[in-house]
């Protein structure tokens, strides 16, 4: 790991001012910064310490809807009441993301903005060629071990899935990202990788995410997060759902339907072609296994990872019938 | 390293040979105070890395260093330009090339991620940093990436490997029930917590390394081999070691780096391989291929087994990971027919892996004698007791024990078996299928010539002395309780000195052979020495026993006395301190009586004195059964192992709490395998992609079921002084088809390459 400084700072301001220089990052909990710092993937020159900086915590859950402050801990968020009982699957897609001590350190703006697990990404002596990491180099991904990329949202340049769970259960939710002075949709904050892979999101240098607002909603309320893995914790989704569901005062007819993907997409993934397919149906196995395919709706598979076209609509599926109460 | 405070739970037995007592150093490892090899704080360290070739074949042109050079404290960079002047050490059987230079970073590059350089720096992060100022220009050359590349060929077969008897493929046509399938393996890495490194040192021409070690007496040998010094200037230190698994036996080259480094610079130094480098610096096991064929009668008795196997191997050495170890020998065959091959591809030489060999036969053989089952519509478990075997049909030998038929049924009990229903996917829970199967186990039992000092000392204690290792097995544990035994007092009495090459010479702790050589040498010593106090005892004129009249002594419950209660009983302490005793020491081995200095060198660092199984009277061996509850979900392929029963005969268990604890640790590693492990190579440059703990998935506790584990072995005195079999490794043989049968059966798929991961079942 290369020397670096390391600057505490003593307010927002002053860290924002810091990290408008070029080689500059933020440091939160460190478990994604420090990683790969590790693999010579992130090299920065001054590490600017935003841990301590108060305002920046905190979990405010009321009827509107919840704010996270970007400095709350995974593991903080996941166990929170108001959280748990007003959007269970954003508490749910944390506990069951990562391990219970790197949920105790890191935070929700960290969370956000972690990298993809692409194995090339992370390995630069061996595998120079990635556009994420050194754009114009090319894409070792292609055609080599692909288990783990994304079928949906890809470019001819980068096919890296976002491998995070949190901000599949918050595109889902319409959730917010406040960002100093304005706010993104969480959907609009990631960017496909098109060309410009190395832009993961519309943040500018020297921004901070300060808090992460989710609006309360029926279908939120009513929600689940679904993740499946070879391993039972501890392990990235080979494909997630985050679904919520709000019925018709008949109890059987959609009203409010949100479906978003996760591990199998190169950014967030919501899927309002298999919401929209559902509203106003009355929900039943058949409807819901038809709908849950449209997931997959212009997906690619590069070899290995071709099983994640099967598998991902199972995900939506279950997760639907889930909260519809039907399985 | 000196263990002095056992922590003890239980009765006063459990510090006998085959008592519970918990471990010796259990307390020191989870306060942290035991000190690994990578922690020992010395003046001076300077810190090692090492730089890995990016390309898979080829030569290494060119290294420029000089910016690297140039870096804040780099003290030195070593490169293949460097000459070291080491000599090729001796290999396991201690066969010794004459004069061959040793090039611990060979010019040559023979796979992706092979040593090529190494970075001396006053800190470990100025070395990792001045190694990327490196430029390298190779000559690449073309390269085998696996043994699936069609460029790999057949390989070559091990002639000592091949197993015929019978008539295999005449008997195999005349079979009106035939079976056969292919079943393979992924490359798969031991994964210890501990990495591999060292602390080395050198004091004049003496040296001095701390590196966890299986074997500290073998490891010793190399390093006095490779720079040509007396074995008795070596001192490998190995008191704790955070797992082996089979890959701390050897000393390595990055050993070899370190310890030129020290020499060259006159200090210490500290090298530790990183994550990734404990994937491609020493071999994981190799990947296996293998074709069964059975052919069997109507009812189910076999008639033939032909088997074919294969292994990946390097293109500079040859392992086999024997993919027929475990078929000649589980059951009853008249007609038999085995051979294996090794192809040479471009990765480091592969290595022992727990349960070598029979690990992936059993794989091949446990899930061919299910499909057998399942073609013949008859019980898996019936289909192997039917074909029990009597004896060793490869051997001609008889068992010295064999309880396999007793593990095969009252693990059958415990589990509840014949609950069962026959077809596959007849039992779910909604959208979870659930199925069980059954898989047998099998290990050799080695035995091997130790040696062991006892010392009794003025204070009453007892020390046990020896250069065998402990890396988590109980070897400290089990020492004392065979010395508490021998002298009748409490093992917190007991001493154990383990972990270091100046002690007495021991049993490599592998192929679950240290428990069955130590203990004997122990016993032996201990006795002795015993014998010697009763003798001094008896006929010293001061002692207080010498008229009794008697003509021995016992030792119970911390005292000695003549065996009618005629005259005084004594401490082991006031014995001493009337005999006017400061210490009575006696070494003993177990090698023949008579054994020259030279025999006796030899029989500690090689492995030339090792009898197998079957060179006795007798075939010996541990047995295993193990049965598996899975549930897989119907929708996802995800498979969750949710109940394990495994019986076993190791024989006598000297602490049935540590074995208990292996056992379980087998089954563990035999979970992983049967669903997670997989080296990922790409094929176009012959790079493992997951050589990292997030993306090589063992299990986690989450993973891991309640996990019953039964005893039904009996003494077996022919395979060990003291009656056991070994127990470290048979654990995880037989687990990774046990679950992959009962995939089967809940599924209706068979998976005959593992992992099974969730995309083969959907
Ligand atoms: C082994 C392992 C397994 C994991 N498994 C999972 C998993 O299953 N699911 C999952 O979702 N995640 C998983 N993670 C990822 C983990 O959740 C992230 O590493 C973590 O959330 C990052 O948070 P942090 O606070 O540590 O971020 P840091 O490492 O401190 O920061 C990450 C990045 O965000 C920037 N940053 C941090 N805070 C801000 C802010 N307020 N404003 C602007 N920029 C900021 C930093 O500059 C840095 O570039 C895993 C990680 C590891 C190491
Ligand atoms: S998939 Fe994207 S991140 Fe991975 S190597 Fe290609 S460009 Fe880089």
């Amino acid at each position: 790991m290369r020397d670096f400084s390391y600057l505490r700072a003593s307010s927002a301001d002053e860290a924002r001012q810091a990290a408008l220089q070029a080689g500059s990052v933020l440091l939160a909990g460190g478990t994604t910064l420090l990683d790969l710092a590790k693999c010579g993937v992130m090299e920065p020159e001054t590490v600017i310490d935003i841990t301590h900086l108060s305002g920046l915590g905190g979990i405010t859950v009321d009827a509107g809807g919840a704010t996270i402050g970007a400095l709350a801990k995974m593991g903080e968020v996941a166990d929170h009441a108001g959280i748990r009982a007003a959007f269970p699957a954003v508490s749910e897609s944390l506990s069951l993301a990562a391990s219970a001590q790197l949920r105790n350190m890191a935070t929700i703006g960290g969370n956000l903005l972690q990298r993809t697990r692409c194995s090339y990404f992370r390995e630069p002596d061996v595998f120079p060629a990635c556009h994420k990491r050194n754009p114009g180099s090319g894409c070792s991904a292609l055609g080599g071990v692909t288990r783990n990329h994304a079928v949906l949202g890809t470019s001819d340049a980068c096919i890296a899935s976002y491998p995070g769970d949190l901000a599949v259960a918050l595109v889902a939710f319409d959730a917010v990202v406040e960002v100093g002075g304005r706010t993104v949709s969480v959907d609009d904050f990631f960017l496909l990788p098109g060309n410009t892979p190395e832009r993961e999101t519309v943040l500018e240098r020297g921004e901070m995410i300060t808090a992460v607002t989710v609006p309360a909603s029926a279908a939120a309320k009513n929600s689940t997060y679904l993740k499946v893995r070879d391993r039972q914790s501890y392990e990235f989704a080979a494909a997630s759902a985050a679904v919520g569901l709000e019925f018709e005062a008949d109890g059987k007819t959609v009203r409010d339907i949100r479906v978003a993907l996760g591990g199998v997409a190169t950014k967030p993934w919501r899927a309002r072609n298999v919401e929209q397919a559902l509203v106003g149906k009355v929900l039943s196995p058949e409807t819901v296994e038809a709908a849950s395919r449209l997931a997959m709706e212009g997906a690619v598979s590069h070899g290995a990872n071709h099983y994640k076209i099967e598998l991902a609509p199972r995900v939506v599926a279950r997760a639907i019938l889930k909260v519809g109460g039907l399985a | 390293m000196t263990i002095m405070e056992p922590r003890k739970h239980g009765d006063a037995s459990d510090g006998t040979v085959g008592g519970r007592q918990t471990r010796f150093e259990g307390n020191l490892k989870v306060t942290g105070g035991a000190t690994y090899a990578l922690e020992y704080p010395l003046d001076g360290l300077a810190y090692a890395i090492l730089v890995q070739s990016t390309i898979p074949a080829g030569r290494v042109v060119k290294v420029d260093a000089e910016k690297a050079l140039a870096a804040p404290g780099v003290l030195m960079v070593l490169t293949p330009d460097d000459d070291m002047g080491l000599l090729v050490a001796s290999d396991w059987g201690g066969n010794r090339p004459e004069n061959q230079p040793y090039y611990p970073l060979p010019r040559q590059v023979q796979y992706n991620g092979q040593s090529i350089a190494a970075v001396v720096a006053e800190s470990r992060e100025q070395a990792v940093e001045a190694a990327r100022l490196i430029c390298i220009t190779y000559e690449k050359a073309p390269h085998v990436a696996g043994f699936d590349d069609v460029a790999a060929g057949e390989g070559k077969v091990m002639d000592n490997l091949t197993s015929e008897w019978g008539d295999a493929e005449t008997a195999l046509a005349a079979a009106p029930v035939q079976i056969e399938g292919e079943y393979s393996t992924p490359r798969e890495y031991h994964v210890a917590m501990e990495p591999h490194g060292l602390t080395v040192k050198w004091d004049g021409d003496r040296i001095t390394v701390w590196e966890p070690s299986q074997w500290s007496h073998g490891m010793a040998r190399s390093y006095s081999e490779w720079f040509g010094i007396p074995y008795e200037n070596v001192r490998l230190v190995s008191p704790f070691i955070g797992g082996g698994f089979g890959s701390k036996g050897a000393a390595l080259a990055h050993g070899a780096v370190a310890a030129f480094a020290s020499r060259k610079l006159g200090r210490p130094v500290k090298l530790a391989l990183t994550r990734p480098q404990n994937f491609t610096n020493y071999g994981g096991r190799a990947a296996t291929r293998q074709r069964i064929k059975i052919g069997a009668t109507e009812d189910g008795i076999l008639q033939a087994i032909v088997h074919r196997g294969a292994s990946e191997t390097s293109t500079y050495a040859d392992w086999p990971e024997q993919t027929g170890a475990a078929t000649p020998i589980l059951y009853r065959i008249e007609n038999f027919s085995s051979q294996h091959r090794v192809v040479p591809v471009n990765t480091v030489t592969p290595g022992a892996l727990r349960g070598p060999g029979k690990n992936p036969s059993a794989f091949g053989i446990e899930s061919a004698m299910e499909e057998l089952a399942y073609k013949l519509g008859m019980d898996p478990l019936e289909l192997r007791l039917k074909n029990y075997a009597d004896h060793d049909y490869q051997s001609g030998k008889p068992w010295s024990t064999r309880r396999l038929r007793e593990a095969l049924t009252e693990g059958a009990e415990a589990f509840g078996w014949s609950r069962r229903s026959h077809e596959p996917r007849s039992m779910r829970d909604g959208k979870t299928l659930i199925g069980w199967g059954i898989g047998c186990g099998t290990f050799p039992v080695i035995q091997a010539p130790s040696e062991a000092m006892i010392r009794i000392l003025r204070n009453g204690r007892v020390e046990v002395v020896s250069g065998a290792i402990d890396m988590g097995q109980g070897t400290y544990t089990i020492l004392a309780q065979t010395a508490a035994e021998v002298f009748g007092i409490p093992v917190d009495q007991v001493e154990v000195h383990l972990g270091d090459s100046r002690l007495p010479g021991a049993a490599i702790a592998g192929g679950s052979m240290l428990a069955g050589s130590i203990l004997g040498a122990v016993h032996k010593a201990a006795t002795a020495a015993r014998d010697e106090l009763i003798g001094l005892a008896l006929n010293d004129e001061k002692s207080p026993l010498r008229d009794t009249g008697a003509n021995t002594l016992t030792f119970s419950g911390g005292r000695i006395a003549a065996p009618r209660d005629q005259g005084p009983s004594l401490t082991l302490s006031e014995l001493m301190a009337a005999l006017g005793r400061d210490e009575i020491e006696i070494l003993r081995n177990t090698l023949p009586d008579g054994a020259t200095a030279q025999e006796q060198h030899q029989a500690w660092t090689s492995m030339a004195k090792i009898q197998g199984p079957t060179m006795g009277e007798y075939s010996m061996h541990s047995w295993c059964a193990h049965f598996a509850e899975v549930r897989v979900d119907e929708d996802f392929g995800t498979v969750r192992v949710s109940r394990i029963v495994s019986a076993f005969d190791c024989g006598r268990l000297y602490n049935p709490r540590l074995v208990e604890s292996q056992w379980r640790g087998g089954i563990i590693m035999g979970i992983g395998q049967a669903l997670l492990e997989e080296g990922l190579v790409d094929q176009r440059n012959g790079r493992t992609v997951n050589s990292n703990m997030g993306d090589y998935l063992v299990p986690t506790n989450a993973d891991v079921p309640h996990i019953e584990v039964i005893s039904v072995g009996i003494p077996d005195y022919g395979a060990s002084a003291l009656g056991g079999k070994g127990v470290g490794e048979v654990g995880i043989v037989g687990v990774a088809p046990a679950i992959a049968n009962a995939v089967f059966h809940a599924t209706g798929k068979r998976v005959r390459d593992l992992p099974i991961t969730l995309e083969k079942l959907i």
